[in-house]
């Protein structure tokens, strides 16, 4: 930690303090903590729950919720395939709706509920989207799957499962290099024609 | 990704203040546009103020129209009722743009400040006057086939990526912000500007304004029910548009009482295509008419060695759209 990082903390007083809720790094700063105190505090509790179980974890505020699920809370089910949002493959579901868990920073995540791949099934009985894709052969790598299967389950909760062309325009954000696509929306239609 | 400060704003007025604390202070919303650019270098804040606990996410019909929180998501917009009902060509473009989990993230004013998908913005290694004013524009004699037709300067040749924005300015929207010196509304026409000598600023909100929320005008309902939003794109899905084309119009049998009509990736700001929105009043729908307004709206045009395709395209897509919505 640089001296000059040290600075730029404790002078950069905060003139809306009332208006905010001061993280630890700037109350740190404003309480003109310890240098030591305000370098520890660079680390921002967050207390979210993913897959039904509550985690309490410090993450510096630029780690994304992929970075976090994946190298903090061991839930790699999640894949980093581009890290900018245009693949898929980090697909979660955040308080029921799906998003590119590489776009969104953890400490955004306070008292969310997230939903990882790891999450589908309920002990050894797969999720019925788990198991067409498994049926369909809806993957042959099985990098983007996790990701797919997230977007799939969500796109069916969306009601987006009229046609063929629906369930292909809703699934883009899901890329597929190996091209199982055509699989994939069989799964898709098998789950979506179960329910009805 | 470099480190910052990260703050939770509860109040418009301390987010503000935040901000205005640091020279690179930013506004996070959604984050799909600012925390890519800032895992590739583009932008480094020094400060994110998250100001996504703001109560700025509502939906709600006004005297005026519909208002829309600025921190409604794209996918809230896209599918509310009354949106759908009233201004379904808005939901069509937000629809043609991005993902469906980008949508889930992004918001209505995250959606209006992202900067353009010009590679050489997104290419540190670049010159750029967007990003390192002065350092010259490396698309202007580089490879400009995503770039501009119209308003574009000797500095910059990029183009708004926003699908969403080309049905607000078609739809006559207002935008509210707060800032330092108060409140102000400012037309959706006059949020983006033009690149100019400044091609660093992207719209014409000052330091430390915040956007609050966008009103769509009761006004803009008439154009309900023969809307289309043609968008060109090298796939089918989740791309940038080439050119895009927001069509809404008010009919009267077979003839348009009145026209809204605004292009997408032709220009540094949504587009608006006023002389042929005046030339398709009162005229009877036909071919010859749509390709009479493609020809007034490409007055003006101007392409570079990569992008001269469009000049055709957009003027086809200009009457694509309004065989679409007249159909």
């Amino acid at each position: 930690m640089s001296g000059s990082r040290r600075d730029f903390l404790k002078t950069s007083s905060l003139l809306s303090a009332m208006a905010l809720t001061p993280p630890a790094v700037i109350q740190a700063a404003e309480n003109q903590w310890d240098e030591k105190f305000a370098d520890a505090a660079e680390k921002i509790p967050v207390t979210l729950e993913v897959n039904g179980v509550s985690y309490s974890v410090k993450v510096e505020p630029r780690i994304t919720l992929l970075d976090l699920l994946r190298e903090q809370l061991n839930l790699t089910g999640s894949k980093k395939g581009c890290d900018r949002g245009q693949c898929g493959a980090c697909t979660v579901h955040v308080n029921g709706v799906r998003i590119n868990s590489c776009l969104s920073l953890a400490v955004c995540n306070e008292g969310k509920k997230v939903t990882t791949i790891e999450g589908l099934a309920t002990g050894d009985q797969l999720h019925p989207m788990q198991e067409a894709f498994i049926k369909h052969d809806g993957f042959q790598c099985g990098y983007c799957t996790s990701g797919q299967i997230m977007s799939a389950v969500a796109l069916v909760k969306e009601g987006r499962t009229q046609s063929r062309e629906q369930i292909s325009e809703f699934m883009s954000g899901n890329i597929c290099r190996c091209g199982a696509y055509s699989n994939i929306v069989k799964a898709i239609q098998e789950v979506k024609n179960n329910q009805a | 990704m470099n480190p910052f400060q990260y703050t939770r704003a509860i109040a418009a007025g301390g987010a503000i203040q935040s901000v205005l604390k640091e020279p690179h202070g930013h506004f996070l919303a959604g984050g799909t546009n600012l925390i890519d650019l800032m895992k590739m270098g583009v932008v480094m804040p020094e400060r994110l103020v998250d100001i996504n606990g703001l109560p700025l996410k509502g939906i709600e019909k006004t005297s005026a129209g519909l208002r829309i929180g600025a921190l409604a998501t794209n996918s809230e917009v896209a599918d509310h009722p009354l949106v759908l009902e009233s201004y379904p060509l808005l939901s069509q473009a937000i629809n043609a743009g991005a993902s469906p989990q980008l949508r889930n993230m992004a918001t209505v004013g995250g959606n209006m400040m992202q900067r353009t998908r010009c590679n050489y913005f997104f290419d540190t290694a670049m010159p750029c006057n967007k990003r390192v004013p002065g350092s010259g524009c490396g698309a202007l004699n580089g490879y400009n086939r995503m770039h501009a037709l119209f308003g574009a300067s000797d500095q910059c040749i990029a183009v708004n990526p926003s699908d969403m924005c080309v049905a607000m300015v078609a739809l006559d929207a207002v935008v509210h912000v707060k800032g330092p010196k108060g409140e102000r509304t400012i037309k959706f026409a006059d949020f983006h500007r033009l690149p100019g000598d400044h091609p660093e600023k992207d719209n014409t909100l000052e330091r430390g304004e915040l956007i609050m929320a966008v009103d769509l005008p009761a006004a803009a309902m008439a154009f309900n029910r023969h809307v289309h939003y043609e968008k060109i794109r090298d796939r089918s899905s989740f791309a940038f548009a080439l050119v895009s084309v927001a069509a809404a119009l008010n009919m009267k049998g077979s003839t348009i009482t009145g026209a809204r009509l605004a292009m997408g990736g032709v220009a540094h700001k949504p587009w608006r295509l006023q002389a042929a929105e005046d030339f398709l009043r009162g005229k009877t729908v036909s071919d010859e008419v749509f390709t009479q307004a493609a020809t007034l709206a490409m007055q003006g045009a101007k392409a570079y060695q990569d992008n001269k395709f469009k000049l055709t395209m957009a003027p086809n897509a200009i009457v694509q759209a309004l065989k679409t919505a007249t159909a």
